[in-house]
């Protein structure tokens, strides 16, 4: 099922410039590890050593935080958007 | 006056608005959700501005003008020629003076009736909570996540609201953080970014609008709560993007396991920001690198002596167009997949605008195998100052 992901500014350096991604997916955990497999040195700025999503990044399905869905596991479904947030800082 | 807690501020009415108050608020006055009940409201309301940067600027110019009674600003820096594309509080002629000063000066002279209060101090966790005290509403406008994490904390623990506004070049984020029943930053970013992950304003630019536009929304924001009329961003995530001029909106939720607001909090008092960011943000000391230093002099000495140095410009190429010093560019992103168009056999100079990235460009080549590479001192920047003063800088 094409699912779109979106791509915030500071993570396009890894995307080759590009904001949106579609890839196809059952769950918001294949979803990410597909578009990682295509943009490996994304990879380390979403997922720590141990695997897990950082703690300053935070993935939406639609407008929901998936840390309170299903997490990794929640399923997606055509038509839907997965958002890549992370925290910014600048205010200056 | 009472200590107030909690959000939506329990404000007590001022008397009165003089006669020239009413006529200077008459286009709140003459409108139902404001009137006379919220404009008393507004004269009676102490609001703190954390930063007085580029959202710190429409923040102070909206609310002295709003009638917010009380302002706060707290700033340690000095204007500089670089915040006036769009720290619009500021003209050319404040340049080299306190920005609290500068601050003061233009938001008095916009309305003489409100007070304010000013603080020429970074705020620490050893000065955060007696500042904030006496507040009713905490408006974060810094730029650095140690501050962010430390005015987060210092708002919870006090039980005020904390209207939260950042941004990075084209994208603005926005909420109503430490409001009852909702959450809190640390609930939505439980950790900072370690170093060097996220660049800042001053590495990634930022177009001036920007911050008028994100502040301008902390502004609103600040005076809904203080009215008590509106839906606040509170447990909502307002995200701008000025290129595609699109906002969406995500829901937050308070996290039950949050350290400073959750049921069991471990953050019961003000921590060492610096050390939980781990000397992150934007006062982080160049980091710490084995490749040695050469000074812009020492430089264009051996230049001038045709010593053979391949001279290497690790910027990006629009910061390339502004200043050169005739290095050859690669990027300091695409120096790994390059790197072989280095001789490693010749002396390579690497410089960048202030000597952060060639660090890291001078280390990772070190780690490379490469033996002979120096780091310029303070980048082209003092290459501006020492050497060529007719060189542009940025």
């Amino acid at each position: 099922m094409p699912i779109k992901i979106l791509i915030p500014t500071p993570l396009r350096a890894y995307t080759n410039k590009l904001d949106t991604v579609e890839v196809k997916a059952a769950t918001v955990g294949d979803a990410i590890t597909v578009l990682t497999s295509q943009f490996s040195e994304l990879r380390k700025h979403l997922y720590n050593d141990e695997g897990r999503l950082r703690s300053f990044v935070n993935v939406y399905l639609n407008d929901e935080d998936i840390r309170f869905l299903k997490k990794d596991q929640t399923e997606v479904s055509d038509g839907d958007t997965i958002s890549i947030v992370p925290s910014i800082a600048g205010g200056r | 006056m009472a200590t107030k807690t909690g959000s939506a501020p329990q404000i007590p009415a001022p008397v009165s608005l003089s006669n020239e108050e009413i006529l200077r608020y008459s286009r709140h006055l003459i409108m139902p959700e404001v009137g006379m009940e919220g404009q008393l409201k507004l004269k009676a309301a102490k609001v703190l501005l954390v930063g007085t940067g580029g959202l710190g600027a429409p923040l102070g110019l909206y609310l002295a003008a709003a009638g917010v009674g009380r302002l706060g600003l707290v700033d340690f820096d000095t204007v500089d020629f670089t915040n006036l594309q769009r720290q619009i509080m500021f003209g050319t002629s404040d340049v080299g003076r306190p920005k609290s000063v500068a601050a003061t000066e233009r938001l008095r002279s916009l309305n003489p009736d409100i007070h304010i209060e000013t603080y020429d101090t970074h705020l620490t966790s050893d000065n955060a909570l007696e500042l904030l005290r006496d507040y009713d509403v905490i408006v974060d406008g810094t730029d650095n996540f140690p501050t962010r994490y430390l005015v987060n904390d210092a708002s919870v623990l006090l039980g005020k609201p904390n209207v939260y506004g950042s941004i990075f070049r084209f994208e603005g984020q926005v909420s109503v953080f430490g409001a009852p029943g909702g959450p809190c930053y640390r609930c939505v970013y439980p950790e900072p970014p370690p170093p060097g992950l996220v660049p800042s304003c001053a590495e990634g630019g930022v177009l001036g609008v920007l911050p008028g536009i994100v502040g301008c929304i902390q502004a609103m924001e600040a005076i809904k709560l203080i009215l008590g009329v509106g839906d606040p961003l509170i447990g909502r995530l307002l995200l701008f993007d000025a290129l595609g001029m699109k906002f969406r909106e995500l829901k937050l939720r308070k996290n039950p396991d949050c350290p400073v607001c959750g049921t069991h909090p471990t953050v019961t008092k003000l921590i060492d920001y610096a050390e939980f960011c781990g000397i992150r943000g934007e006062e982080a000391p160049a980091q710490p690198t084995s490749v040695p230093d050469i000074t812009p002099r020492e430089l264009k000495a051996r230049l001038d002596r045709g010593d053979d140095l391949y001279v290497l410009d690790v910027r990006e190429p629009h910061e390339f167009q502004i200043c050169n010093i005739g290095g050859h560019l690669i990027p300091l992103g695409d120096l790994p997949k390059r790197v072989s168009e280095l001789d490693s056999s010749k002396e390579i100079v690497a410089h960048c605008r202030s000597g952060k990235r060639s660090a890291e460009a001078a280390e990772f080549l070190r780690k490379a195998g490469f033996r002979k590479i120096l780091n310029l001192k303070g980048g082209i920047l003092a290459w501006a100052d020492e050497v060529d003063p007719s060189m542009p800088k940025y």
